[in-house]
């Protein structure tokens, strides 16, 4: 075990990282309930990103993790995106 | 041939990739997820106003507070890790304890919401989802599948947590060698992150 190379993250540090989920999920309710047009479902969208990416570097470590997990993450989503791309382009100019 | 080595000495062992297996799992699930999240455009972007009529059964209320529950409960177990980290093994026991409460409450509220539902005659096969308009009929089929199959993960969570529990108390899982406690942990932030998109699509709609 190389103990030096594991990244201890505070308790303080998740229960900061949790409070930022619930008031961000809290901003989610009140944008959604007033009125944006198209706008409501990207803001909710962007928000419930946000909320992902602080779980995924945080909760889950990422950030302190060495690079290859991220690598991997980010091939995994760039090819989802693609798949999202690709459907919605088949659908819009079908 | 004799060996003064006990057969445990050599156990091979690397938590590395035991991780990097956890992740690859994670991206199957990423993936399996992400599939149903693209039906579920594409049905939202042909039946706009079929869905943001049906999305008014759901209570927003239920949502937020399932949100804020799963979000905790990812909180509680990311801290039984610190907790271990730093040899403290009550502290371990106690956020894990805490999480499966979560977890409980968590399903307690969709026994509920699901509940009510079926009580209305609102559950999959039954005649009132029959009789409904394409659209709705689209949204509550993919409502019950998402958040059922996502339930369905929550149990499978609470099952691995509760091994991981019992194995911190015997001391197989230990400051020195905790890669389950992190695996199972990366499988629960998962089933929280798979709610984080959930919640907004399904009960947020505007």
């Amino acid at each position: 075990m190389s103990e030096e190379k594991t990244h201890v993250v505070s308790i303080k540090t998740h229960l900061l990282v949790l409070f930022t989920l619930i008031v961000l999920t809290a901003i989610t309710v009140l944008i959604t309930s007033i009125e944006l047009g198209p706008y409501n479902t990207a803001a909710a969208m962007i928000i419930a990103s946000a909320k992902a990416l602080v779980v995924l570097l945080y909760f889950m470590h990422l950030r302190f993790d060495e690079p290859i997990y991220r690598i991997m993450f980010g091939l995994v989503i760039a090819i989802f995106a693609a798949v999202i791309v690709v459907t919605f382009f088949d659908y819009l100019y079908r | 041939m004799e060996t003064t080595l006990s057969p445990s000495v050599d156990l091979h062992r690397d938590d590395t990739a035991s991780k990097i297996g956890m992740w690859l799992f994670i991206f199957t699930e990423i993936l399996l997820f992400g599939g149903l999240f693209l039906v579920y455009s594409v049905y939202r972007y042909r039946n706009p106003v079929a869905f943001h009529l049906a999305h008014q059964e759901l209570s927003v209320t239920m949502g937020f507070i399932n949100t804020v529950i799963l979000l905790i409960s990812s909180a509680t177990v990311a801290i039984a890790i610190t907790a271990i980290q730093k040899h403290n093994k009550k502290l371990t026991m106690m956020m894990l304890g805490a999480t499966l409460l979560l977890a409980l409450a968590f399903m307690v509220n969709k026994y509920f919401e699901w509940g009510a539902k079926f009580d209305h005659g609102l559950y999959p096969g039954s005649e009132l989802m029959a009789g409904l308009g394409h659209g709705d009929m689209l949204f509550f089929s993919l409502y019950f599948f998402m958040t059922g199959l996502h339930g369905v993960h929550i149990i499978i969570g609470m099952t691995l947590l509760t091994i991981t529990l019992v194995k911190v108390k015997k001391g197989s899982v230990n400051p020195g060698k905790y890669a389950l406690l992190e695996n199972s942990g990366l499988y629960w932030h998962l089933v929280d992150l798979i709610w984080i998109f959930l919640f907004p699509l399904f009960y947020l709609i505007h």
